[in-house]
């Protein structure tokens, strides 16, 4: 099934973009998307992720740019000429007819005579060979998600659209499906390109995620990338979450910046730092809750130099089992997030107790000061 | 976190409140069916059976009548009216079907295309209800007229020469003709097609289409193999709300039409109001009952709508 790579399945957007009115959902847009990779857009509601896919599937026409698969240019091509094939969300599929035809339907279009075979051999790969004269209706929700992505699939497109094909799903046959559809992306080798605004869906399926936000994509790249290197406050706040502190540039040194925040000194790598550094400007210092270590403030001289650190007092703790999540009050950031690991706990660590936080500066991050430090986080919680 | 309390001892689970039995609320559905039985009843039931022993009943008016059980009245109306009993399913299949055709396209538009014109347009279609359906069918009187705008037109396009070699008209008149009979039915049955196809129609996940389209249907196919399967409750509720009061229906033949051109709702209306046969009448209006009833059996069935509703 695996077909050989001629470029011809790959996604190219250039300049691409979608006005409603005064609203531009999309801002022109340049994305390539290369044969057989995993893509996800990832984003809350509204940035337009979806109205980009919609594009590629010619659901809706570019008010600028062009698409293209390979070297076709498809822009003005209508849906049922495309040589791809969407699973849409809550999966639309044909309430009238039953699963088998509901799969058939893309080949009897074609009018490809001698379906039952193809159909058969697809209901067997998402394993719903037994349900084919059910209605839709009649199977479950992970049921029929399996019968909208074998409906698209047996087409054999050239790129497979996914828009947040899990959504409507549970926690748990979330999961499995994640790992159902990567599966089969790895067996057929067709360019997927995945629509969701669930960073962790993103992070563990795609090879490649686009994060977008405004109708803008923020930042490209793989998702450990996305995740150690995050380049906007946006990206460092929505995959995930970070640390920001607000800080002064002291002096730099060699490859490493010396920055003042809430009077203490933090170094950072200046191969980390996505934004242009002058001594005494403003820069924003990230760090993850996990990369942190915390040591009660009785034992701060144990702590080895060299590692950035910050004093504070913990405010609350929650336990969750593989690890504790706390926060602390610091004087650079009064809700300072710290995720410890279970494995030796210190009995003195609860909330009241003064503590060092700290941590080694390869795993600091700088940003740049002008951007809106709570970007995201909100956006994160509302999606 | 780490400090170890004593876990409080578990909330006593609150006692449920012991309730007595309602006994009342046993009977609350059948209080809730009772005003619209009691409505059926004396409504409905009790004219029918009124309405079936008058059928079987001989007599005069001077002498009164008199449940004989003649059954012979149904043959004897039967064979002497079969021809208006043809002519009313004719009209009103062609009514019918004049109606979905007109009606699909518009209850179409209104469903996926009307945008913000959706509530103007839904108006205008009920709007002719807001006058009586008498003076409407009156009104088509003026509209059909020998002299009037509609003949002018279509005997300059040589249309009346058609519909005449066809019989559909007489000579260079359109009233008083079968095609004006079939006009009026169509036009005064047309929201009862337009409202059920539109609901059924609106429905319709516009996904659906995308979906369709999305898997290589062009729209043409996508109409036939998605839009109209999906519509067709609407289309069967339409056509049975169109159908039937229309094959029952005698003012459109009283009006625009001629003697030639008598619906069998003409022959019960005369039989009861100006011969005065009542038995006559009402084995006609059960005749008419049976035959619309198998009809509509049967074509729900054909039609398959069952699963889909």
């Amino acid at each position: 099934m695996k077909t050989t790579p001629d470029n011809s399945g790959d996604v190219r957007l250039s300049g691409i973009s979608k006005t409603y009115g005064s609203f531009t959902a999309v801002h022109p847009l340049d994305l390539t998307v290369p044969e057989g990779s995993f893509f996800a857009l990832l984003g809350a509601s509204g940035c337009g992720k979806t109205t980009t896919l919609r594009m590629i599937a010619g659901l809706e026409e570019p008010s600028s740019g062009t698409v293209r698969l390979g070297d076709q240019d498809v822009t003005h091509l209508p849906p049922y000429k495309r040589p791809v094939n969407t699973v849409f969300q809550s999966y639309a599929l044909f309430p009238h007819l039953d699963i088998f035809e509901n799969v058939a339907f893309g080949l009897r279009r074609r009018g490809i005579k001698s379906v039952k075979k193809q159909v058969e051999e697809m209901l067997e790969l998402v394993q719903l060979g037994e349900q084919a004269r059910k209605k839709p209706h009649q199977l479950s929700g992970g049921q029929q998600q399996r019968v909208a992505v074998a409906r698209a699939l047996i087409n054999h497109p050239k790129v497979l659209l996914l828009d947040e094909p899990l959504g409507a799903l549970d926690l748990k046959l979330r999961r499995q499906m994640q790992l159902e559809l990567k599966r089969i992306q790895t067996e057929v080798g067709i360019t997927f390109v995945h629509v969701t605004h669930d960073q962790e869906e993103a992070m563990t399926m795609a090879d490649t995620v686009a994060v977008m936000n405004g109708g803008r994509v923020e930042q490209l790249g793989a998702p450990t990338d996305l995740y150690e290197n995050p380049q906007t406050t946006f990206v460092a706040n929505f995959l995930g979450t970070s640390n920001l502190i607000e800080a002064e540039v002291d002096t730099e040194n060699g490859d490493d910046i010396v920055l003042k925040a809430g009077g203490g000194k933090l170094v950072l790598p200046e191969a980390r730092c996505s934004a242009p550094t002058t001594a005494g400007g403003k820069v924003l210092v990230g760090i993850r809750p996990e990369k942190i270590a915390l040591t009660h403030a009785d034992e701060a001289g144990s702590i080895p130099e060299g590692r950035n650190r910050v004093t504070g007092k913990i405010a609350d703790a929650s336990f969750i089992g593989v690890s504790t999540q706390y926060v602390i009050d610091t004087p650079v950031c009064d809700e300072f997030a710290v995720y410890v690991q279970n494995v030796e706990r210190d009995g003195r660590l609860v909330p009241g107790a003064d503590v060092v936080l700290h941590w080694s500066p390869a795993h600091t991050f700088g940003l740049d000061a002008a951007q809106d430090i709570d970007a995201g986080t909100e956006e994160e919680a509302a999606a | 976190m780490s400090t170890l309390t004593e876990a409080p001892p578990p909330l006593a689970p609150a006692e449920p409140e012991k309730r007595p039995p309602r006994k009342r609320g046993r009977f609350t559905p059948y209080w809730l069916l009772l005003p619209g039985m009691l409505w059926l009843i004396v409504f409905f039931a009790l004219p029918m059976i009124y309405q079936a022993s008058t059928s079987v009943q001989q007599g005069s008016l001077e002498e009164g009548y008199k449940v004989t059980w003649h059954f012979a009245t149904y043959w004897n109306a039967l064979s002497e009216y079969w021809p208006q009993f043809l002519r009313s399913v004719f009209y009103a299949a062609a009514a019918t079907v004049l109606c979905l055709l007109l009606g699909y396209p518009l209850a179409y538009t209104i469903a996926f295309r009307a945008g913000r014109w959706k509530n103007l347009i839904m108006i205008l279609v009920i709007a002719p209800f807001f006058t009586s359906f008498l003076i409407r069918t009156l009104a088509w009187k003026t509209i059909l007229a020998d002299s009037g705008p509609v003949v002018h037109t279509l005997n300059s396009l040589h249309v009346l020469d058609l519909t005449d070699w066809l019989g559909w008209t007489a000579g260079d008149r359109v009233l008083a003709t079968p095609l004006a009979v079939v006009c009026g039915l169509t036009y005064n049955f047309l929201p009862f097609m337009i409202l059920p196809l539109y609901t059924s129609l609106e429905r319709i996940d516009g996904r659906l289409h995308e979906a369709a389209g999305d898997l290589y249907a062009k729209p043409w196919t996508t109409f036939r193999k998605v839009t109209f399967p999906l519509s067709m409750p609407g289309v069967v509720s339409g056509t049975l709300l169109t159908f039937i009061p229309a094959a029952g229906d005698y003012v459109n033949a009283e009006l625009l039409g001629s003697t030639d051109t008598r619906m069998i709702g003409n022959v019960i209306q005369t039989q009861f109001l100006r011969i005065l046969d009542y038995p006559t009448a009402a084995a006609l209006s059960f005749i008419l009952m049976a035959a619309i009833l198998a009809m509509v059996t049967f074509y729900i069935r054909r039609s398959g709508t069952e699963d889909l509703v």
